[in-house]
């Protein structure tokens, strides 16, 4: 009793969680902690941070997840971070008090290994050894206090989805002062401390583990060379289409209801500038974070699902070769497919890809990939400029076009990948290194848990800038407040007010800059509001133009736009062709950038993407002009 | 930065590249010291140790290998800085047999 009141008068006892990708350790956090997370990252790398509160029997420990590791010796900065935090080097985390280690009940001889490094260090520790299930289900037996004996501290073994030995682990984990520490530290060497890790095992082993026969069984199937692939290029094309086509309806749901609040603001507040902030600045700005929500709750309960199956590593070992062409790796896959309907959830997605530095390549080439934001621009384009003729038959030129837009993209961005790894981030790199865990059934509540994880790590870490980017958009589109002349109707009024402001002043000032691509500053106004998201540039023409349906009269009037000095027209197919190129390579997108900033923790890699993709696309921009003005 | 004394020593005589799928073989040596090397020392690629290869990704590489009770891709120029030894006896004990 003394020893509970004297843990509640002081601060909780933190707690460092370690182990290897695979060890189940994530599992464990969360079965520990709930929801009750906190996720950030350390400083300088691109490694999550995530602390939990967890009770224990009298009171609470801070547990920390540390990166999942495969060893103490570092081999990148972002692996250093486990050993920073051991040392305390890190400044804004504590030094943990006790660490406890976690390790697979299939693959102890391999887990022991770092299980051997950890002891080297001399601090109180324990050892969870999780999936003992899966363990006895293999015919296996360990004998875990013969292993506790062994190493010489305490030892639980735990299912962690199920919730299973973790009562006991929390009563173990209010006390770590009472913990036995080994008499002697395992050898460092590592051969030696292989054959320290077998004598172990030969001392703990009652029965050893057989194959786990179904994995073999599906794997027969799923790693086949024909099979394996059809299988493969059916999962992606399902994938893809779930993310595309069931987003859609949510979305648009989202879009309908904050167009509803935008207009119930406007009949129930008075016509005033406060108004226009709520209306056009706040109300929008909540929409345009809240709208990625169903592709990001879409995407990452597929990936989860296929991830906690089993699945996501043997699609990584399938198309890993295709993917080590330019320099990336299978992992890269599914995060660049996923950019195709949207580079936000997309960038998220490449958290999967251990190696910072492809992990970086994949990030900075993700926004290439045609999202589904750019379909409106390029539709609006082709609708209004590209004949609706047949070429080759029944093929229509129009969507010939739109299909050389797709296929452009993810070409551009392959040799972008294979540049950037052997100009900008060279060094020896990592070793591609995949496990193929055993299949699994996933359980609801984990997989619900890491969906809602993804969702809020969105909201509150990327939404907060789109949202401030938006209003900042805003400011820009709607100052300074000028009277329009009296004898314009509302729309023209409307357009002569974007024209006076700052938006209006920056279209007019870049438009030396863009003329050569055959933009005025129309277009220009047009490409800075799209910078909220690309499609905005459609409803901006709109209104520069007076256009009442952007579809139909926004079209005719691109169309019949002249230049008021040389009565040239501005849409001419150069123009137009110069534009759907810009918007193919152009990075324009705020929610990408803030997005990007989040996941490699610095503005500077999104200051880097967007500046090689402006060049990218005035480069191309410019040569696409003049090879159709040649050709036309 | 490559030293001549490394590159030497990364085209070892019997690599596990080189090891067919369905077959077993020891671990003799991981050539070099580099950040690689070390890490497929912490993957348990440690002399002495059983390791049999299991199959090809359709497209050829990377390779899945069994070891220490887990299982393991690596790409072929990975796997060939591990000098294998391949036991002509049989029986002997198998890689994924214990815990």
């Amino acid at each position: 009793m003394n020893q509970a009141a004297h843990r509640t008068s002081q601060e909780p006892i933190r707690l460092g969680l370690i182990g290897s990708p695979n060890s189940g350790k994530t599992t464990l956090f969360n079965s520990l902690t709930g929801l009750r997370a906190k996720v950030g990252n350390y400083p300088g790398v691109t490694v999550e941070r995530r602390e939990g509160r967890v009770r224990v029997n009298g009171g609470e420990a801070v547990v920390i997840d540390l990166p999942g590791t495969y060893s103490l010796d570092p081999i990148s900065p972002d692996e250093a971070v486990v050993t920073q935090v051991l040392d305390g080097e890190v400044a804004s985390v504590p030094m943990p008090d006790a660490l406890v280690i976690v390790a697979d009940a299939c693959s102890l001889s391999r887990s022991l290994l770092l299980v051997g490094q950890v002891l080297h260090r001399d601090r109180p520790a324990c050892l969870v050894v999780t999936m003992m299930d899966e363990l006895r289900a293999r015919g296996g037996e360990l004998d875990l206090e013969r292993l506790s004996g062994a190493l010489g501290i305490p030892v639980v073994g735990v299912v962690g989805h199920r919730g299973l030995g973790v009562a006991e682990l929390r009563t173990l984990l209010a006390h770590p002062e009472t913990w036995t520490q080994p008499v002697i530290a395992p050898p460092a060497e590592p051969s030696e401390r292989a054959a320290w890790a077998e004598s172990i095992l030969d001392h703990v082993v009652r029965r050893p583990v057989g194959p786990h026969t179904i994995t073999d069984r599906i794997d027969r199937i799923v790693l086949h060379p024909v099979w394996g692939v059809l299988l493969f290029a059916l999962v992606m094309v399902t994938f893809f289409q779930l993310i595309f086509a069931w987003a859609t309806p949510a979305m648009d749901w989202i879009d309908g209801m904050i167009g509803l609040a935008g207009s119930a603001a406007r009949s129930t507040l008075p016509p005033s500038l406060l108004t226009d902030l709520v209306a056009d600045g706040l109300i929008a700005g909540v929409g345009s974070v809240a709208i990625f929500l169903p592709q990001i709750v879409l995407l990452f309960s597929l990936l989860y699902l296929l991830e906690d199956v089993g699945y996501m590593a043997r699609a990584a070992f399938v198309v890993d070769r295709a993917m080590g062409r330019v320099g990336l790796e299978g992992r890269a896959f599914v995060a660049l497919l996923s950019s195709y309907a949207c580079a936000v959830p997309g960038i998220m997605a490449t958290r999967t890809i251990p190696s910072p530095r492809d992990r970086l390549v994949t990030i900075l080439v993700a926004p290439l990939m045609t999202c589904s934001a750019r379909l409106p621009v390029y539709a609006l384009l082709i609708a209004a400029f590209v004949p609706a003729r047949n070429v080759l038959g029944p093929i229509g030129l129009q969507g010939l076009v739109l299909l050389g837009l797709y296929l452009v993209a993810p070409v551009v961005a392959m040799i972008v990948a294979a540049i950037l790894k052997r100009t900008l981030l060279p060094g020896e790199g990592m070793p591609f290194v995949l496990e193929l865990p055993t299949y699994r059934l996933p359980t609801l509540k984990l997989w619900l848990s890491q969906v809602w994880r993804s969702a809020s790590a969105f909201l509150k870490r990327a939404g907060t800038i789109i949202l401030a980017a938006s209003l900042v958009l805003w400011v820009l589109l709607t100052f300074p407040q000028s009277t329009p002349p009296g004898d314009l109707d509302d729309v023209q009024a409307a357009s002569w007010s974007l024209e006076q402001s700052i938006a209006g002043r920056i279209g007019h000032a870049i438009e030396p800059l863009i003329e050569p691509l055959g933009f005025d500053w129309k277009i220009g106004v047009g490409l800075i509001a799209s910078l909220a998201a690309r499609e905005v540039i459609v409803a901006t023409l709109a209104q520069i133009y007076t256009a009442q349906d952007p579809d139909a009269s926004l079209r005719a009037a691109i169309r019949a736009d002249v230049d008021p000095l040389t009565g040239r027209r501005i849409y001419d197919p150069g123009t137009v062709a110069a534009l759907l190129v810009f918007f193919v390579f152009a990075l324009q997108c705020t929610s990408t950038l803030a997005i990007m900033a989040r996941e490699t923790n610095s503005w500077r890699w999104p200051a880097f993407a967007f500046g090689y993709l402006l060049c990218l696309a005035y480069g191309f921009a410019w040569m696409a002009r003049h090879i159709t003005l040649a050709l036309t | 930065m490559k030293s001549t004394f490394n590159s030497d020593r990364i085209a070892p005589a019997l690599s596990l590249a080189d090891l067919e799928p369905g077959t077993e073989g020891v671990v003799v040596d991981v050539a070099g010291r580099d950040p690689t090397s070390r890490r497929l020392l912490d993957l348990g690629l440690i002399r002495g140790t059983p390791v049999r290869v299991m199959r090809r990704a359709p497209l050829g590489d990377p390779v899945v290998y069994e070891l220490r009770g887990y299982r393991l891709c690596l790409r072929r120029s990975d796997a060939a800085r591990v000098e294998m030894r391949v036991e002509s006896t049989a029986g002997a004990s198998h890689p994924g047999s214990r815990a």
